[in-house]
């Protein structure tokens, strides 16, 4: 079974919440994001959404913008990140799912892409900016490698859309809390439970939200109304913010074991 | 891998964008729709290019540089008369009124050079619209003269201190503004670039400008041109210009591209020259990228030009053989920009420069039998400055 359609099931016969981290790979290093992701599954980390950095991602804000930049700058390539997960694979198997844009991937080859994906062990990937519309063929791949396929719905999505979304969406679905791109907020929107119960009555999928999910109270929030929660930008600054990589990997894992507290649901 | 879908030029255009705009381009697409056939409209959209922008705008014969082309007769296309000194006001005006039916009461554009960022603030005071140009750092500074008319018109200029800090960084910026504010806001792109309906909404109200260009031609000329020529950054007055003709095939398409220091390098713009099969900005074209799908920076001395995608339906029309694309250098634009000015008495926006170098650097192919049409897309009023700088002592 997949380990991400594994993990959602996990959460849910333990009748707790689901904790998905983002981090974006190659900031500060590869070394370092490989160290961290196999210091997560212990610190009670369900899924781990690894960013392939791409120069323009258009969903992102400034927080997740500037990690990718550092990553590109410091060398960070799409067979790099392919070949730390393949590192991570060797002592760890929390599920791991790639997160970034479509062209590199539609460079390296989408079916090379996704065989090598697999190949190195990944459980999933969502493309930001190829919607289900564009995916017909993308789809087709993830099934054939047995990886997950992952689409967001946000607010804005219609009733039509959030139907097709959550049909092609075999990992999860990625629900989007609030318009607007990443980046953490104080408090979760009013409108958010109505969206998850719009997704919940097309679909029996796992979903997770996203977007704007910052803290341990916004995690228990979240865990209550949807499977599961996705912690991104406000990861990704404590690792920016840490004077080094050892410090990084210290305080990120002390961080997600905070917000891995707000997984229960009493 | 995409099957023929809507908004596709062969293999080029889509919907590449994050689910939160998906609905938001459905929401235009049928707005256009329901609008691009309406007698209404179209009044209102040809009373404002007559009564606001200024068209039709003249076709030119140029006497002392046709003479330095080989006898051949060239025309300039006066896109540099519209109001506010380039054609980007023709499309700026028609979503404007599409803005307006769809009762969006906020604004944001991108703007290279600054040319369509002014036409976007002036529709918007226009129109007593909010309105937000995102604009890349480096060019608010090469381009000082238009931030200051865009605050005069009542507009907010962001700087965007992101990427490269220019053309596509700035696209990057407003759609992140749209994702945000999608349900109030309109945004105005400003290129044939970008995801559907935008490649095709925007040549339809730059078509204006071929339309008139064959009208002339014939009156002038009593008969077709032989070659129509433009510059190509996102490729907004060269698709303009290239849809009046696209039905006449004996009509020579060419493009010319920012070709900055050269192919040697990176330094250039030139997207279809170079460039190859990719997805920028919500559209697979043709783009200036590494071999691992990043973007890369690029280089033109006009920064209407500078930027690593160009929109779908030229990447079609270059695959298709239909239109033929090269670059012009920043010397060879710079001497353009020189010669126009010294022999005709109108100074080019440095974009168009581009096209008016192709004429020079290709007079030898030029025959007395040729009648070519270059389009004029742009003043280069808001050039002084920097060409001043680039030009000190030559002059």
């Amino acid at each position: 079974m997949n380990r991400i359609i594994e993990s959602f099931a996990r959460a849910r016969r333990e009748g707790r919440g689901h904790l998905t981290i983002y981090v974006t790979a190659g900031d500060p290093s590869l070394e370092t994001t490989a160290a961290l992701v196999s210091e997560l599954a212990a610190a009670g980390v369900d899924l781990v959404e690894l960013g392939i950095p791409f120069s323009d991602p258009l969903a992102d804000g400034p927080v997740i913008q500037a990690a990718s930049q550092r990553a590109l700058e410091r060398g960070c390539t799409v067979q790099g990140v392919l070949q730390c997960v393949a590192r991570i694979r060797e002592t760890c198997d929390l599920p791991i799912a790639f997160m970034t844009c479509y062209n590199p991937v539609l460079q390296m080859g989408p079916e090379t892409f996704a065989r090598e994906a697999r190949a190195v062990g990944a459980d999933g990937v969502l493309l930001t900016d190829l919607p289900p519309a564009e995916a017909g063929g993308w789809c087709d791949l993830l099934a054939a490698n047995d990886l997950g396929a992952i689409f967001l719905v946000a607010p804005s999505s219609t009733p039509e859309r959030v139907e097709l979304a959550t049909r092609l969406s075999t990992g999860f679905v990625y629900c989007v809390s609030r318009p607007g791109v990443t980046g953490t907020r104080d408090q979760l929107p009013p409108e958010l439970a109505d969206l998850v119960q719009r997704i919940r009555a097309k679909t029996d999928r796992p979903i997770a939200v996203g977007f704007g999910i910052a803290k341990a109270d916004h995690v228990r929030e979240v865990c209550r109304i949807a499977d599961g929660a996705i912690v991104g930008s406000a990861m990704v600054k404590v690792i920016a913010d840490s004077p080094d990589a050892s410090t990084a990997v210290e305080r990120a894992t002390a961080f997600a074991r905070e917000l891995a507290a707000g997984k229960t649901r009493s | 891998m995409a099957a023929v879908k809507k908004g596709y030029f062969g293999r080029y255009g889509g919907q590449y964008v994050p689910e939160m705009l998906a609905p938001a381009l459905d929401e235009l697409e049928a707005a256009y729709e329901t609008y691009k056939h309406d007698p209404a409209f179209r009044e209102e959209l040809e009373f404002y290019y007559r009564e606001y922008v200024g068209r039709p705008t003249g076709l030119t014969f140029c006497p002392r540089f046709s003479d330095h082309c080989n006898g051949a007769r060239i025309y300039l296309k006066r896109e540099d008369l519209c109001h506010t000194g380039s054609h980007k006001l023709n499309n700026c005006i028609g979503q404007a009124l599409l803005a307006r039916r769809m009762r969006k009461p906020r604004m944001i554009a991108e703007t290279g050079a600054g040319q369509h960022g002014v036409a976007t603030a002036t529709v918007a005071a226009l129109f007593g619209m909010e309105c937000v140009v995102y604009m890349g750092e480096i060019d608010t500074v090469r381009q000082a003269l238009n931030v200051f008319r865009m605050k005069l018109l009542g507009a907010k200029v962001e700087p965007v201190l992101s990427g490269t800090k220019t053309l596509k960084d700035a696209i990057n910026e407003a759609i992140r503004d749209w994702i945000a504010n999608v349900g109030d806001t309109y945004y105005l792109f400003g290129s044939v670039a970008g995801p559907h309906p935008y490649p095709t909404i925007v040549a339809d109200f730059q078509s204006v400008v071929g339309r008139e260009a064959r009208a002339q031609c014939l009156e002038k000329e009593g008969r077709l041109p032989t070659k129509v020529v433009a510059c190509v950054g996102g490729g907004s007055n060269a698709m303009g210009l290239f849809k009046g003709f696209l039905s006449d095939p004996d009509v020579e398409l060419i493009g010319v591209e920012g070709g900055g220091r050269g192919l040697g390098g990176d330094d250039h713009a030139a997207s279809l020259c170079a460039g190859t099969y990719g997805v920028l900005h919500g559209a697979a074209s043709y783009i200036l990228q590494d071999d691992d799908g990043q973007i890369k920076g690029t280089h033109s001395i006009s920064a209407g030009l500078d930027y690593p995608g160009v929109g779908p339906e030229h990447a079609y029309l270059k695959d298709t053989g239909r239109a033929t694309y090269t670059l012009a250098t920043d010397d060879e634009a710079l001497e353009a920009f020189l010669r126009l000015s010294e022999w005709e008495g109108i100074i080019p926006a440095l974009e168009s420069a581009h096209a008016v170098a192709w004429a020079l650097t290709h007079k030898d192919e030029l025959t007395s039998d040729d009648v070519v049409i270059i389009n004029l897309s742009g003043r280069g009023d808001k050039d002084a400055e920097e060409a001043r700088r680039v030009l000190e002592g030559r002059l």
